[in-house]
């Protein structure tokens, strides 16, 4: 008789310390990738992804913690663009980072303006006052011109470009930095406030709301605390979304579809964690590209372009489909199912005996 | 019962319906300071619905409600929170994709100051709190020794142990009144006596005054200081579990008119 003990993971100090060193190496990689990728790497994937991650983290706090669905991801990552346009139009001496947090916290604003329909109604009927939030600013950025100056393309761009306190950031490296820079910034203050009391309000209403009230979580507060969290951010993502990767933007750049990824990103990179964000980002802008690639190698320009692409969109909606079946709770739970993270954490070590 | 002091909790004339169809009528009782009263009465007898309306969950068609001497036509459930009536559910309404200490912490929520930025930032408010927090939770997690259990996902424990996390959570608070809502339901005979032993603890130790729903006629008789029997919304008996165990009104409608044998 033998015993084989299996041990999904090693120690507890070994865990820490390839922690530690595992994000040595991240951070070094994070910060030394301008060198390391090629300009389009940076400016068409690296960048987007970033962004698509903050935006991610930002709808998450509100659906994915709160547990309040939303469809207007779109609607408040486009007030945040408008808005960085206006103030640095409007306001040229205000250097753009402070533009950029100044945008966010009007975009906070709209979404807590928008989040009062959530202490009356909830879940679908929830969607409608977001879904409003989303054709209303749609209209609201075109009808008035004061909006894009007059612009005849109806287009915003920044009319001195990318510059932080006399620094040049209009280069692929440049926006690579202001992006990383913000999307970091802003992960770790969501990181901090979900571990927070804040936080953990958010996840009680979304998980018992009448339990919740009773128990003395100011439910009303902490719904409008999220939306206007949750909106700030995308207001962030907005803005850097039209300056830092696009260059100039328009409010089809902001419309219903874009809500719609924002959501499928945390759907399928996993409600409720901030990790799922970046997971479902990469998800949904690294699936294309990857399709694209297989579908050159295989075709090589046999086929119809658009005939093509709209293949790619079915393939892509039925991996979404498949994926979901597979792992409804998305990419982060798969992960840390794989990683055996969950298991030492929710369930005593894996031990079998065996007969020899 | 008469009570040397003004009770901590009166129920004055409350009725509540339910689209024309009474669930409670015209009850009034009183709950005297460091007791622990216990509703009995069949299903549907408007025991739940009290407890609902006692924390602001309803809102009652007519009556008041007396807390520490003030008076409530209707409460809110975060007032109520507020001034310290503490809440346990029927099933488990514990938040279940949150850890066991989470859960508990979030009973803290009206103690909280830090605002979100300090949170944000981590500043030293916000650490301080959730230091506090996390110390004070552990410190109840312990009296029903689940400190063991603090890090884990609550919706992988067996009921059992989610019961008493849900009875944790409602004292985590240090509440003045405690409103559980059959705290023994779906436990093996062990585990009713130990939540048993750890109520009257809580009451004895903490000075808690206690309302509670159970089932359990035997357990009831020995835990209550006061029973309040009703049946189809009206107060059938008022008064000390020994009245109660030879009322022969409660006896034929409740008891199934077998008297209850309980060991003194």
């Amino acid at each position: 008789m033998s015993e084989i003990e299996l041990r999904l993971t090693g120690g507890i100090g070994e865990g820490v310390s390839t922690r530690k060193l595992t994000g040595i190496a991240v951070a070094a990689l994070v910060v030394s990738l301008p060198f390391l990728a090629t300009e389009y790497w940076i400016n068409a994937i690296i960048v987007p992804f970033l962004i698509l991650s903050l935006a991610g983290v930002g709808l998450n706090l509100l659906t994915g913690y709160a547990g309040q669905l939303s469809l207007g991801a779109g609607a408040f990552m486009m007030v945040g663009a408008y808005a960085t346009f206006a103030f640095q139009l409007r306001l040229p001496e205000l250097p753009l980072p402070f533009a950029l947090i100044a945008s966010g916290i009007v975009a906070g604003a709209v979404g807590f303006a928008f989040g009062f329909p959530s202490t009356r109604i909830k879940g679908f009927y929830l969607i409608v006052s977001t879904l409003a939030a989303q054709f209303f600013f749609e209209w609201l950025f075109l009808k008035f011109p004061w909006f894009y100056n007059g612009d005849p393309s109806a287009t915003i761009s920044l009319p001195a470009g990318l510059w932080a306190f006399g620094i040049d950031l209009n280069s692929p490296h440049g926006r690579y930095y202001l992006t990383l820079a913000s999307v970091a910034l802003l992960t770790w203050l969501s990181y901090n406030l979900v571990r927070s009391q804040t936080g953990r309000n958010w996840m009680a209403i979304r998980d018992m709301d009448t339990a919740a009230a009773v128990i003395g979580v100011p439910i009303l507060r902490a719904k409008l605390q999220a939306f206007a969290v949750s909106s700030f951010i995308l207001g962030i993502a907005g803005a850097l979304w039209a300056f830092g990767y696009l260059g100039s933007a328009s409010v089809q750049s902001f419309g219903l579809t874009r809500s719609y990824q924002i959501l499928f990103i945390i759907i399928i990179g996993g409600m409720g964690t901030i990790r799922g964000a970046y997971l479902g980002a990469a998800f949904v802008s690294l699936l294309p590209l990857a399709l694209d690639w297989l579908f050159q190698q295989l075709l090589g320009g046999h086929a119809d372009a658009g005939l093509l692409q709209n293949i790619q969109k079915v393939i892509f909606g039925i991996l979404i489909l498949w994926f979901l079946i597979k792992e409804p709770e998305g990419l982060a739970r798969l992960l840390r199912r794989q990683s055996g993270n969950f298991n030492t954490r929710r369930f005593p070590r894996l031990k079998i005996r065996r007969q020899t | 019962m008469t009570t040397p002091s003004p009770p901590a909790l009166e129920v004055r004339n409350i009725s509540l319906a339910f689209k024309g169809v009474k669930a409670i009528s015209d009850l009034s009782f009183e709950v005297a300071p460091r007791e622990i009263c216990a509703l009995i009465g069949p299903n549907g007898a408007g025991k739940s619905s009290l407890l609902n309306i006692l924390n602001g969950v309803y809102v009652p068609n007519s009556g008041e409600i007396i807390f520490e001497g003030e008076h409530f036509h209707r409460m809110q459930p975060l007032e109520a929170a507020r001034r310290g009536i503490g809440r346990g559910f029927q099933n488990n309404a514990l938040f279940s994709g949150m850890s066991v200490a989470d859960n508990v912490i979030a009973g803290l929520s009206r103690h909280a100051r830090a605002t979100l930025l300090e949170e944000a930032l981590l500043l030293p408010r916000a650490r301080a709190e959730t230091r506090r927090f996390r110390e004070r939770a552990h410190e109840v997690l312990g009296l029903f020794n689940l400190e063991h259990h603090a890090e884990t996902i609550v919706a992988t424990l067996p009921y059992g142990v989610q019961k008493k996390v849900e009875l944790a959570r409602a004292i985590v608070a240090a509440p003045r009144l405690l409103l559980l809502d059959e705290p023994l339901a779906g436990m093996n005979a062990a585990e009713k006596q130990e939540i048993a032993d750890i109520i009257a603890t809580l009451n004895r130790e903490l000075k808690l005054t206690i309302v509670l729903i159970e089932h359990d006629i035997g357990i009831v008789l020995k835990l209550a200081h006061h029973v309040v029997v009703l049946d189809y919304g009206r107060k059938l008996a008022d008064g000390a579990p020994d009245g109660i165990r030879d009322n022969p009104e409660v006896i034929a409608a409740y008891l199934g008119g077998d008297k209850v044998e309980i060991a003194a």
